[in-house]
């Protein structure tokens, strides 16, 4: 157990690094030149050398790059050409945003996926399944993007159930914040309910038909009780790879989601500073990303150990 | 329905009938083929069948409703045929769909029977799949779009990209799965070489899986363009997509609906006519499971 802990952390943490170098090394192969961007079109030739020593980037590559790790572990992500703000600062506005986003899709999108998984376990082969089957096709087939733009026309302007767009902090008004959050929630934990209902269904048909269960059937274990208190455990443990695996992807459709319900999150950050080459906040925002991704990953990994003793004893991941 | 046919699947050999018969059984690997026939009829097609040239813009015909004359599913706001506009988005769909699948299955093929067959091997690789994973697609499609533009091309190398690490570690499971067997230790005692033992032993058997994989990739890459091509970062206007569609049509959906319904039809019937296949493909290729 202790070694395989120290394993994995060994692991994401050179994954952290070359992660890094990874972006250092993508964002100098960006085309333009940061110097000349920050000084303007129309600078001496003096000011935009004045501008690229004082960023750096007059050093070799190494060096620089040994400079950005340096800074980055201070918590220095630089600074934005754009609008002159530390990008630290317009992470720490846009990132809560969007990890309230990706959790409450992320809640949405287990309720409905286990939900229907169980159902479909449970009634095999009668109309419950084909029901449960017949959603999470089409949620893997239509593009949540286009649901979420009908989403927007129906719902919020025809109808005027939600609000088309916005953002209201659920810290300061908890309700109404989770009222604005609720439509782009839904269609962005639509899109990931299909990998979560299907493995449920799975996991619990597996339980359903074991041996053990029969023999708890035949000593007179109602069929709730198998449901809920062996089926749901088992399924618990393949649901939370899932949630791991998944959460980077819903940061990642977080953008999308965000663009449609105008929403003030990091992916309308990563595409703004795209659009206007930005690329301190680019390189900041991917790493940010990545880094939030690779702990994710290490925390499942860990809870995996809580929840399945089986991994105790082996001290290793499947 | 003869797709499955055609594609060249040499370890099914002896089994190949008896998968054929499973897929011309299933209801839906039926309703799911004949959408693929008629969606990559549609794309392959598409120069003959659209009646327009898909950017041919008609400035005194803007926002035709659907089964006007002349146009079958109406127009935009410049006038173009949406049908032709369709017909061609779904063909670039395909294009950038199957690009991404050579990608993956070129990369992440080989790199998979490697690390799967020798150890050391393996240790670099999974480290290499571990940091590809670490970056979600969206993420390495905008970092190649801010540096190479966009375009079909850059679209497609991004989403290849995004699904080389999962055909990798399919492809490594199966090789580990096949590398004790007793055939290959066989061909071992036969002094055949490690490349021998992979070619001609190892992925001749995972192909059905590889296959049913790139099933799996296919729609989810024709997903990806669409959002590429939506946020601006996949194909460029005025080149027909079914994403650019899309997001064009958002501005005038209060106006006229019909120019964001009909594109997000034809990206759903696509991705509905792989999966659709694709499921029914594994369970008729999985000799575990019933029948």
């Amino acid at each position: 157990m202790g070694r395989y802990l120290l394993h994995r952390l060994w692991q994401s943490a050179l994954t952290l690094v070359l992660a890094s170098v990874v972006v250092f090394v993508g964002v100098r192969a960006l085309p333009g030149d940061p110097a000349q961007a920050m000084a303007g079109e129309e600078a001496d030739p003096a000011t935009v050398e004045a501008i690229r020593a004082q960023l750096g980037l007059d050093r070799s590559l190494p060096e620089q790059y040994l400079r950005f790790a340096g800074q980055l572990l201070s918590g220095d992500l630089g600074t934005s050409v754009r609008t002159g703000t530390p990008v630290s600062d317009m992470i720490g506005a846009t990132l809560p945003v969007t990890l309230q986003l990706a959790v409450y899709a992320m809640v949405i999108a287990i309720l409905l996926g286990m939900s229907a998984g169980v159902l479909a376990a449970v009634f095999r082969g009668r109309w419950p399944e084909w029901a449960a089957n017949g959603l999470s096709l089409v949620t893997l087939s239509v593009p949540t993007f286009w649901l979420g733009i009908l989403a927007v026309l129906y719902l919020s302007v025809r109808l005027g159930w939600f609000p088309a767009s916005g953002y209201v902090s659920p810290f300061e008004h908890p309700l109404r914040g989770l009222y604005y959050l609720t439509l782009p929630a839904l269609i962005l934990g639509l899109s990931h309910t299909a990998v979560v209902q299907r493995q449920t269904r799975a996991s619990m048909v597996e339980t359903l038909t074991a041996d053990f269960v029969r023999t708890a059937r035949a000593k007179g274990l109602g069929r709730a009780a198998v449901v809920f208190r062996y089926g749901l455990r088992n399924s618990l443990i393949v649901v939370t790879t899932i949630v791991g695996l998944q959460l980077g992807g819903l940061i990642a459709g977080a953008v999308v989601t965000e663009r449609i319900f105008s929403l003030p999150g990091i992916g309308k950050l990563t595409l703004d500073s795209v659009f206007t080459r930005d690329y301190p906040v680019i390189q900041a925002v991917v790493l940010v990303v990545t880094t939030a991704y690779i702990v994710i990953n290490l925390l499942v990994d860990l809870l995996y150990t809580v929840i399945d003793p089986r991994m105790r004893v082996s001290g290793r991941a499947r | 329905m003869t797709t499955a046919a055609e594609t060249p699947v040499p370890a099914l050999g002896r089994s190949r009938g008896r998968v054929l018969r499973r897929l011309a059984r299933n209801r839906m690997a039926l309703i799911g083929g004949a959408l693929l026939v008629v969606v990559v009829a549609a794309g392959v097609f598409a120069p003959w069948l659209a009646p327009y040239p898909p950017t041919e813009v008609h400035f005194s015909t803007p926002f035709q409703r659907p089964l006007t004359v002349g146009f079958a599913l109406g127009t935009d706001d410049l006038g173009r045929d949406l049908l032709s506009r369709v017909l061609h988005g779904t063909r670039v769909s395909l294009q950038v769909g199957l690009l991404s699948v050579l990608l993956a299955v070129v990369v992440g093929v080989p790199l998979g029977l490697l690390s799967g067959y020798w150890r050391w091997l393996d240790a670099v690789v999974s480290r290499l799949v571990d940091l590809m994973l670490a970056f979600p697609f969206l993420i390495v499609a905008v970092g190649l779009a801010a540096i190479n533009g966009g375009g079909l091309g850059n679209a497609a190398i991004a989403l290849g990209i995004a699904h080389v690490p999962t055909m990798v570690r399919v492809v490594r499971a199966e090789t580990l799965r096949f590398k004790d067997s007793d055939f290959v230790l066989a061909a071992h005692a036969m002094d055949a070489g490690p490349w021998r033992v992979l070619g001609q032993h190892v992925l001749p058997n995972a192909l059905s899986t590889i296959i049913v994989q790139a099933t799996v990739i296919m729609p989810a890459a024709v997903l990806g363009e669409a959002v590429l091509s939506f946020l601006g970062l996949g194909i460029q206007p005025p080149d027909p997509s079914l994403g650019i569609m899309l997001s064009d049509a958002q501005q005038y959906l209060l106006r006229t609906p019909w120019p964001g319904v009909f594109p997000g039809v034809a990206i759903a019937l696509i991705c509905l006519g792989f999966n659709l296949f694709g499921d029914a493909l594994r369970d008729a290729l999985d000799p575990k499971s019933g029948s």
